[in-house]
């Protein structure tokens, strides 16, 4: 397992890789869920202040 | 097909058929990332030149890759956009910017973190590197285009046009290594040739790169359906997509017993 994550005295270069590669991932999937979220949001608050 | 294509096009039915698609692409993509890591990072041999450091190649060959490939959908995209002014063509261009912009940066600092232990340096202003930062600028010039330009039909024109023009950068970097004098290794497995690569370095290789692509899929859909709901927000089937039960009180009386 030590061995795994020293990956041959790589370990900063191919893990910093692979976190940098997991942000972009992440932050590309979160983005559009929340604005998702966001823009349903101020559709019902249209609404509701059309309906009332 | 071409009756397939207007209702699928039509913002009420994209958004109800993206809604189902999104999950299996993201439900497949992350079982091709779950298989391909395991595969690349624990089953696949150690290279005898770069030792374990050649790993970053999961990385940063499928975000290469999938930085000319998004570079490709949205120039088409937008280019028919352009001529048959279908507004989702539109839409799916000016989504696939950001995600593309992402995936050079991306492929641009794996290679950075992988050339200093290799080549002993960050940075060569070489022919490939140069190019897939020329593709960076490409895509930052699409993304500032479309948020400059307040009129989204002319901000869809105006970035096609530009996508379009960019697209003579996506052979150039293909070939750069060929053409060119450089430090980046050639191809080893897009050419004509038998892949130069040992199969269980090839095999993860793909499974990363398939991955990456249902992951573009997958965010591009939720990006795109995103857009579709804040450009209909005004039309009624968003308004009953929100609400099912509108109260009828709006109009002064009520049918509710």
């Amino acid at each position: 397992m030590r061995e795994f994550f020293a990956m041959g005295g790589y370990a900063f270069y191919v893990w910093t890789s692979y976190g940098i590669a997991f942000l972009v991932l992440l932050i590309n999937f979160i983005l559009p869920w929340q604005e998702h979220k966001q823009v349903l949001k101020t559709i019902a608050r249209k609404l509701r202040r059309k309906a009332s | 097909m071409w009756a397939f294509i207007q209702r699928f096009a039509s913002p009420k039915h994209f958004y109800r058929i993206s809604g189902k698609m999104i999950p299996w692409l993201g439900w497949t993509c992350l079982l091709l990332f779950i298989i391909g890591l395991y595969y690349g990072l624990i089953l696949a041999p150690t290279d005898y030149q770069q030792g374990e450091s050649y790993r970053i190649i999961y990385i940063h060959v499928p975000a290469a890759w999938l930085s000319m490939f998004v570079y490709m959908v949205m120039a088409i995209s937008g280019a028919i956009g352009l001529i048959w002014r279908i507004k989702l063509s539109d839409i799916i261009a000016a989504c696939s910017a950001p995600i593309g912009a992402s995936f050079t940066f991306l492929a641009l600092v794996t290679g950075s973190l992988w050339g200093k232990p290799m080549w002993g340096t960050w940075w060569v202003w070489d022919a490939r590197l140069t190019s897939e930062l020329i593709l960076l600028f490409l895509y930052l010039g699409v993304i500032a285009l479309n948020g400059a330009i307040e009129d989204k039909r002319i901000a869809a024109r105006a970035s096609a046009i530009l996508a379009l023009v960019g697209v003579v950068n996506i052979p150039i970097i293909h070939y750069s290594v060929e053409w060119w004098n450089t430090l980046h290794q050639g191809a080893t497995v897009t050419k004509l040739d038998t892949p130069s690569i040992h199969i269980d370095m090839l095999i993860p290789l793909l499974l990363m790169a398939f991955a990456f692509k249902f992951y573009y899929a997958t965010v591009l859909l939720m990006r795109a359906r995103c857009e579709v709901l804040a450009r209909e927000k005004n039309s009624h089937w968003v308004d009953t997509l929100v609400n099912p039960n509108p109260p009828s009180s709006a109009e002064g009386h009520s049918t509710n017993a």
